[in-house]
């Protein structure tokens, strides 16, 4: 921990150290401080949440009304959208880079990237993370990764077309899709930047919650905040080098000539030279990233929900250990599931039923963490603060999202749902929506801590009621079209007479994607609003009991004045009987709660149980502790 | 009344507020019918389009916002003022809200089921269809009895549970038992789950051939964006082909060096005959497409460079299937499932399932992919004049269907 040099510029004991001025770029810029580059992913997360967003309303403006002209958009597509009616490769271009910014730059970056910066130092104890340094090139990866995604907007060509998941030979063949040109090298150079900055993010989590611990803080008192981001940058970390590997693999087939990928391909009549390639190889690299990639999305923003939920239930989160497990659970199988996505791709049969069984034991786990989300709202005695609200908004989407990938895992009801519209809303729903819930309740839980004022609740009620009714009124309806059998990633439902009955469909969905993004502009309001002009925050905004809150609401470049707080307790202790206060801090020793400890809260210490006993025959117990 | 009072008072708040709102309506309204009176031929369909026009009437609803924002603000500084309890109970007004969404969006889910679920596929027209539909509907069961009750469960605790300052919540941090069940309820479902999935992948992907009734094979080519059908002709077995092989005339790569190719048919659209076990052999030039029927619960990628197999057999000929849904015009259609580039979305060939005659009457019409053209490149003899050449390949066609009929009448 020598390595972290303190410069409180803002302590109090000024005597104590020797400290340098901090400049505007060594602060705001290049800052190595854990908190300030959480808000720089955040910002950067919600600029390209919002980008992402504009995004899908054009396609979504293209299926709801595919033979009208909206001469706005060729005013800002120009050619890619001539006569206001964008064009059918244009078309896959937004799909491919929505896809790409929601999964890898909003949910993975803007949320692991925040969340893991703001809360692991200061809910675990340290001064910052192991590796300051590292930890503002991981930002600094990633935010050229987001300059060069969205500069191949400004190319003749446009950006990488071939669909989110970029499978060969369409994204490599240049003559394929005007995308795999020159769009679609830059869409591989941000995916390496963005994939040396998730590394570098993953591997400075790790080492500091395993090493810079505060004294007290074991494994088992840790919130499961951190278990969750824990466990997310281990996956990250064992998975994102595997997509490295393929991405050069596709470069070299891209650019030098070689056919990892390709094999026996004839453009119209040009017979392409490639030879011994499978295009099946890249989706099992890709998707062995993809499919732990989609729990490095979702388990943060359980993580988050967990801490939300049980602080505005005002009860211990039921079943810590159970949680940790199947988190842990989680974490081991999304490894081995990640053939389904393969069923019916070409894949051995053999290889497709192993899959489903693993696909669906991993839904054990989802089912727990579920029912004990349930479990301590029950009896709680619930706040209903906008964190609460989005908290709750999750666990509702991650059941129903949860239970169509129950369908999709099922190898043999995946045949006739691949690639249809069912798929479309079945990770829209468990992805889109209840992990941008999750980051949500995040946002305006640790608000406070984040910029020292409030957000306006008001607003947030606001923002979260028309964001959730709209997210089920865009995304319920989109099963159904998948149960017709109704492509994704279709231009238009004109050519096919059996899809026009569902024109009406789009054109609601349509209008209501549009209430959900404007919905969003009250959200943006009131976050840049609140931190110039919201109300101060308190120390303890929420009553909470991890350690974040006993930091100072200035922010300090070390968290803690003075020495860091010992931990003795695990962070659940909310509405203790016995207690005269619905919360216990985790840095509150046992000894000045002798009226609210329980035999298990000693872990067999026989003398910290004799006190207790001695204590109690001392003090008998004059009023009724439930 | 003092005028603090007036200022402070809840009514004149509501007052108030309603005013700002009825005033700003009917001024629009009045703006509305003013523009209306003066210029009665305004095409309002360009300002339909305008994007300025939704600007302003987005901006018009943030202004009615900020007003009913202020409005409460007012209501609640005058109650904290006189010292009174705060005045909206937010808590309240949330929870209250999760109940009215839970029962409005029963009823959301109960309208969709029966109405969108009402305008999905007919019945599987396959053998294997019919079972992958049972498991469908298992699993629909299943999972719509756990999604109402925990959507139940969900939004009632957080109705019942609201905070309340007079209420402790309970603490119950742990309990093993219920643990373990919810564990152990939910992998024995899925362990029911998985292994009638199991058992239906396996009926579809590994068929034990029955030589009494070999399947006809019938090759799918896939490319940007259209689709070849290759019959095998009288010998049953569709010939090889070596994409080295592929030139303007011979678009598919056919090797007819190969004595199985030279009688292998084209055909502009799918027609199988009914009862017939169907060897789908799927492969693809460029691209990766995917060969989806949706009818037939029939879905393969197409995949350049190696070949997928799915075999299926069709129960519902189209008359029937006509006649099931009501619809004269019903026509099974296989397209493209996989993003392939800018014609995915029109990729399609018609699918005509008949009966064992027709579909034989039909076969014999079909044209053969070897041409004279290409029995010159391929140094085949050709029939010297074209009448010739024509009552030949008649000839050649007939025998062709009487080897077919003897193939599937094995």
């Amino acid at each position: 921990m020598s390595t972290i040099a303190l410069h409180d510029e803002h302590n109090h004991d000024h005597a104590d150290h020797g400290h340098h001025k901090e400049t505007l770029i060594s602060k705001y810029i290049f800052s190595m401080d854990h908190k300030m580059i959480a808000k720089q992913f955040l910002i950067t997360g919600i600029i390209m949440a919002v980008i992402a967003m504009g995004l899908s309303i054009l396609f979504r403006i293209q299926l709801a009304w595919p033979d009208k002209n909206f001469p706005f958009l060729e005013t800002f597509l120009g050619k890619w959208a001539e006569g206001g009616r964008i064009k059918s490769d244009f078309y896959l271009a937004l799909v491919t880079i929505h896809g790409t910014i929601m999964v890898f730059f909003v949910l993975t970056a803007g949320l692991s990237g925040t969340f893991s910066n703001l809360l692991i130092p200061l809910q675990i104890g340290a001064r910052d993370m192991a590796s300051p340094f590292l930890n503002m090139l991981s930002y600094w990866f990633f935010f050229s990764a987001c300059v060069v995604m969205m500069a191949s907007f400004f190319i003749q060509t446009g950006p990488a077309s071939g669909g989110w998941t970029v499978y060969p030979p369409l994204s490599v063949i240049e003559t394929a899709i005007p995308g795999s040109g020159l769009g679609m090298t830059m869409w591989l150079i941000s995916m390496v930047l963005f994939v040396a900055s998730s590394l570098m993010g993953g591997i400075n989590y790790v080492s500091t919650i395993l090493n810079m611990r505060t004294k007290g803080m074991d494994l088992w008192k840790m919130p499961l905040t951190i278990w969750a981001f824990f466990l997310t940058a281990i996956l990250g970390i064992l998975s994102f080098p595997v997509l490295v590997a393929g991405v050069v693999l596709m470069v070299f087939d891209r650019s030098f000539g070689t056919s990892f990928y390709l094999s026996d391909i004839v453009m119209g009549t040009n017979i392409l030279p490639n030879e011994g390639g499978s295009p099946i190889l890249w989706q099992h690299l890709f998707w062995f990233l993809g499919h732990p990639e989609v729990y490095i999305v979702i388990m943060p923003a359980l993580g988050i929900s967990s801490e939300v939920i049980s602080v505005n239930s005002r009860k211990p989160i039921f079943g810590y250990h159970a949680m940790v497990y199947s988190l842990i659970g989680i974490t081991v199988l999304s490894f081995i599931v990640w053939g389904h996505h393969m069923f019916v791709t070409g894949m051995n049969p053999l290889l497709g039923g192993v899959f489903m069984i693993t696909t669906l034991i991993i839904a054990v786990p989802s089912a727990v963490k579920t029912f004990n989300y349930l479990a301590t709202l029950w009896r709680g005695n619930i706040r209903f603060t906008p964190g609460m609200l989005f908290a709750i908004g999750l666990v509702s989407f991650f059941i129903s999202g949860g239970l169509t990938g129950i369908f999709l895992g099922n190898a043999s009801l995946d045949i006739n749902l691949h690639d249809t519209y069912f798929v479309v809303a079945h990770f829209h729903l468990v992805m889109g929506s209840a992990a941008i819930f999750g980051m949500l309740a995040g946002v305006y839980h640790w608000y406070p801590k984040m910029f020292g004022r409030m957000m306006n609740a008001k607003l947030g009620y606001l923002h979260f009621w028309l964001t959730f009714i709209a997210a089920y009124l865009v995304f319920f309806p989109l099963h159904f079209l998948g149960l017709d059998g109704v492509p994704r990633r279709y231009y238009a439902f004109t050519e096919f007479e059996f899809m026009k009955k569902w024109l009406t469909v789009n054109v609601f969905v349509t209008w209501a994607a549009i209430m959900a993004a404007l919905a969003q502009v009250a959200f943006l309001f009131n976050f840049f609003y609140s931190i110039f002009k919201g109300k101060v925050a308190p120390q303890n905004p929420w009553e909470s009991n991890t350690l974040e809150w006993t930091a100072p609401v200035e922010h300090l470049h070390g968290n803690w004045p003075g020495e860091i707080p010992t931990v003795y307790r695990w962070p659940y202790d909310y509405s203790k009987p016995g207690h005269d206060v619905d919360f216990i801090p985790q840095t509150v020793p046992f000894s000045q709660t002798m009226s609210s400890n329980l035999p298990h809260d000693f872990e067999g210490n026989a003398e910290a149980e004799k006190i207790q006993q001695d204590w109690e025959l001392a003090n008998p117990v004059t009023e009724n502790k439930g | 009344m003092s005028l603090r009072k007036f200022i402070t008072s809840k009514t004149t708040a509501a007052l108030a507020v309603l005013f700002t709102v009825f005033a700003n309506t009917s001024v629009f309204a009045q703006d509305a019918a003013a523009g209306a009176a003066a210029a009665p031929k305004v095409d309002m369909g360009e300002v339909y389009k305008s994007v300025v026009f939704y600007i302003l009437v987005f901006l018009a609803i943030c202004l009615f916002i900020a007003i009913i924002g202020k409005a409460i603000r007012v209501y609640e500084l005058s109650r904290e003022a006189q010292g009174k309890p705060v005045g909206i109970n937010w808590n309240r007004v949330n929870s209250s809200l999760f109940a009215l969404f839970l029962v409005v969006g029963l009823y959301g889910v109960y309208w969709e089921y029966t109405v969108h679920g009402s305008m999905l596929l007919p019945d599987a027209a396959s053998v294997h269809g019919k079972r992958i539909d049972d498991m469908f509907n298992l699993t629909l069961i299943i999972t719509t009895i756990v999604f109402i009750a925990t959507h139940i469960l969900l939004f009632g605790f957080s109705y019942i549970y609201k905070y309340s300052a007079k209420r402790k919540a309970y603490y119950y941090p742990h309990n093993n038992t219920i643990e373990k069940i919810w564990t152990i309820v939910p992998a024995l479902v899925l362990t029911v789950l998985v292994l009638m999935g199991f058992l239906t992948w396996r009926s579809i992907f590994y068929k034990v051939e029955d030589p009494k009734n070999m399947p006809i094979q019938i090759e799918m080519t896939s490319e940007q964006f259209k689709w070849s059908i290759r019959y095998p002709g009288a010998d049953g077995i569709v010939g090889h082909k070596n994409y080295k092989l592929t030139t303007a005339s011979n678009t598919l790569g056919i090797d007819f060096k190969d004595l199985k190719s030279r009688d292998d048919q084209m055909a502009d659209e799918m027609v199988i005959p009914v009862g017939k076990p169907i060897k789908l052999l799927l492969t693809s030039k460029d691209v990766i497409h995917s060969f989806y029927m949706p009818h037939f619960r029939v879905q393969l990628n197409t995949v350049p460079g190696m070949q997928t197999v799915f075999e299926f057999t069709p129960t519902i000929t189209t008359a029937e299937m006509q006649q099931k849904t009501n619809d004269p015009n019903f026509e099974y259609l296989f397209y493209c499932a996989k993003i392939c580039g800018s014609g995915h979305y029109n990729m399609k060939k018609v699918v005509r399932v008949v009966s064992m005659a027709e579909y034989k009457t039909w076969l014999a019409e079909q044209q053969t992919y070897l041409n004279d053209d290409l029995r010159k490149q391929f140094n085949l003899p050709v029939a010297p004049s074209k009448v010739e050449a024509g009552t030949d390949s008649a000839a050649t066609d007939s025998a062709a269907v009487k080897t077919n009929q003897m193939a599937l009448n094995k």
